[in-house]
């Protein structure tokens, strides 16, 4: 019976207690979803403040306005003069050179960079140098005026000379002998784009050179207390407005290359002009350039007047990182008693373990009109920057 | 009048005009550009574990924030993300659909050479690449010369945003 009215009254009393349970149990999900959904919307954006302020705090913890970077460069040398079959076999630690920049506002800005040349100064095998040390600002957002010490905007290498952006130990000598790269000046300059045209220019006045038997290489200042009577005024135009192409002339005229000084045989006015071309496609890059100095002065020698060099550099990236280069060059200047006119080939490869690291290696054949200025051997270094 | 004193003048007289630091386009601005206006709602990513560690992988440092954020429409992902150049960051605007980058554009652009990373003639070379199993594009970049780092660091995005694009449309 019990059971009958069991079993008569408990499917009516079960499906009840179903649809009941039912009922509650859907409106226990849902409010229980509901909560969870609220709860991690809760966390979510309890997760998000305590990012932001994580972010907040690590952003706030460091100064951003002050940068250090800097790079370097050893040297292995093992040539053999052509004349003399002198060996020059040496290592030397070229250049280290540390930079410091700060930023006042996002208009001014400063920068400055030091080298320790050749590993050591106090016993005279080299010297540490004030490169670069001048406040920059911006005019608007495509013109910048700046006054301080800062490289001369000439020629390929002088601006841009961390290790692992050029192929060669050394530097090729036409961008050491009548480019003086490294080369640095005092005074002001402007700079800037012109529109949307691809082209950008710097003009600036600037400490001269001051050598009075056109060695030009010598004549450097280097900002330490530099004669000023006589002034440079340097331009240039560069086009860049081409995918890997790079355009480039440079101007400079410095009224008297003897700021004033008097002697018998002496430089007076010059006029250096500079003209490169980048071009680079792919695991291609080809590089010329090309510059002279014509100089003036009393009882001045032909090799004195003109001094001129130009090279030509072409280079493929066999892997990404591995990349070989050949290069010929033609340099002709004085050297203080008697005018040099050296051809070089240089071959050669860089490895870069890391793009800001690279280990180089390269072979140099020279020939002159003396053969006392020529020397033949191999050159290996390892360079980076950071 | 001595050239010098012409450049001081043209200096000192220029010097009222300084406008700051160069914004090309406001980031909100590419962002609307790139859903022609009808911004989604903007995502976050966390960037943990793999997602970290594949990050960093391309930037070749570690990456100081602990998310991403960025805006999404269907197959489409839009990212704003910096990376230095040489000492100051380059914020830039990246789009990708379908797992190729559709757009790059530098916003704000901070070193005083460079520049010519912002020009379309460069930028255009990466319309389309997409992202190899290494996580490398799939071309190569010509470079500029003098910007060397500035390239190096829009490649860098370009492969982090397609990298980003793939971990939010898994």
């Amino acid at each position: 019976m019990t059971g009958t009215l069991m079993t008569g009254v408990t499917p009516r009393s079960s499906s009840l207690a179903m649809a009941i349970s039912l009922i509650l149990a859907g409106s226990s999900m849902t409010v229980s979803a509901q909560d969870q959904n609220e709860r991690i919307d809760r966390l979510e954006s309890r997760l998000n403040a305590m990012a932001d302020a994580l972010e907040e705090q690590r952003s706030s913890g460091t100064d951003d306005r002050f940068s250090v970077g800097g790079y370097g460069e050893l040297h292995y040398n093992n040539l053999e003069n052509d004349a003399t079959g002198a060996k020059k076999k040496e290592l030397d630690f070229h250049r280290f050179v540390v930079d410091f920049a700060y930023e006042y506002t996002d208009d001014i800005r400063f920068f400055s960079e030091v080298e320790l040349e050749h590993a050591l100064a106090d016993g005279k095998k080299g010297e540490v140098e004030l490169e670069q040390a001048y406040v920059e600002f911006d005019l608007n957002e495509q013109h910048r005026a700046k006054g301080g010490v800062f490289l001369v905007p000439v020629g390929i290498l002088n601006e841009t000379h961390e290790p692992p952006t050029f192929y060669g130990v050394e530097r090729n000598p036409v961008e050491k002998r009548i480019i003086p790269t490294t080369w640095w000046a005092a005074g002001g300059m402007l700079s800037g784009e012109l529109g949307s045209s691809g082209f950008s220019y710097d003009a600036g006045v600037h400490e001269g050179l001051l050598t009075q038997d056109a060695v030009i290489r010598d004549g450097r200042q280097k900002s330490a207390k530099a004669n000023a009577a006589n002034l440079a005024y340097t331009g240039r135009l560069k086009y860049t407005g081409t995918l890997g192409l790079e355009v480039a002339g440079t101007l400079q005229y410095q009224s008297d290359l003897s700021q004033d000084l008097t002697g018998a045989n002496k430089t007076e006015d010059a006029t250096l002009f500079s003209g490169h071309a980048i071009w680079s496609r792919g695991p291609f890059e080809f590089r010329g350039l090309y510059a002279v100095w014509n100089v003036n002065g009393d009882n001045l020698d032909s090799d004195q007047e003109t001094q001129q060099g130009g090279y030509a550099e072409a280079s493929y990236r066999l892997i990404n990182n591995l990349g070989v280069f050949v290069r010929q060059s033609n340099t002709q200047y004085w050297d203080g008693s008697n005018g040099r006119d050296v051809d070089q080939t240089s071959i050669g490869v860089n490895y870069w373990p890391h793009p800001d690291v690279a280990l180089k290696f390269d072979i140099q054949r020279e020939s002159a009109d003396n053969d006392a200025n020529a020397a033949d051997g191999f050159n290996a270094g390892i360079g980076y920057q950071f | 009048m001595r050239p010098h004193l012409i450049i001081f003048l043209i200096v000192f007289s220029a010097l009222n005009t300084a406008q700051g630091e160069n914004v090309y386009q406001e980031p909100q601005a590419f962002v609307a550009n790139a859903f022609d206006g009808d911004i989604p709602e903007p995502s976050v990513l966390w960037m943990s574990g793999e997602t970290r560690d594949t990050v960093e992988a391309i930037l070749g440092h570690s990456y100081a924030n602990l998310r991403v954020r960025y805006w999404q429409q269907d197959d489409r992902t839009a990212w704003i993300l910096e990376e230095i150049g040489k000492k100051k960051p380059i914020t830039t605007g990246l789009v990708v659909n379908s797992g190729k980058l559709a757009r790059i554009k530098v916003l704000i652009y901070r070193e005083s050479r460079g520049w010519e990373v912002r020009e379309e003639f460069f930028t255009n070379q990466f319309k389309g690449a997409t992202l190899t199993a290494n996580h490398r594009l799939d071309r190569n970049i010509d470079g500029i010369s003098g910007a060397t780092l500035s390239v190096r660091a829009l490649t860098k995005l370009a492969r982090v945003a397609l990298y980003l694009h793939d971990a939010v449309s898994e």
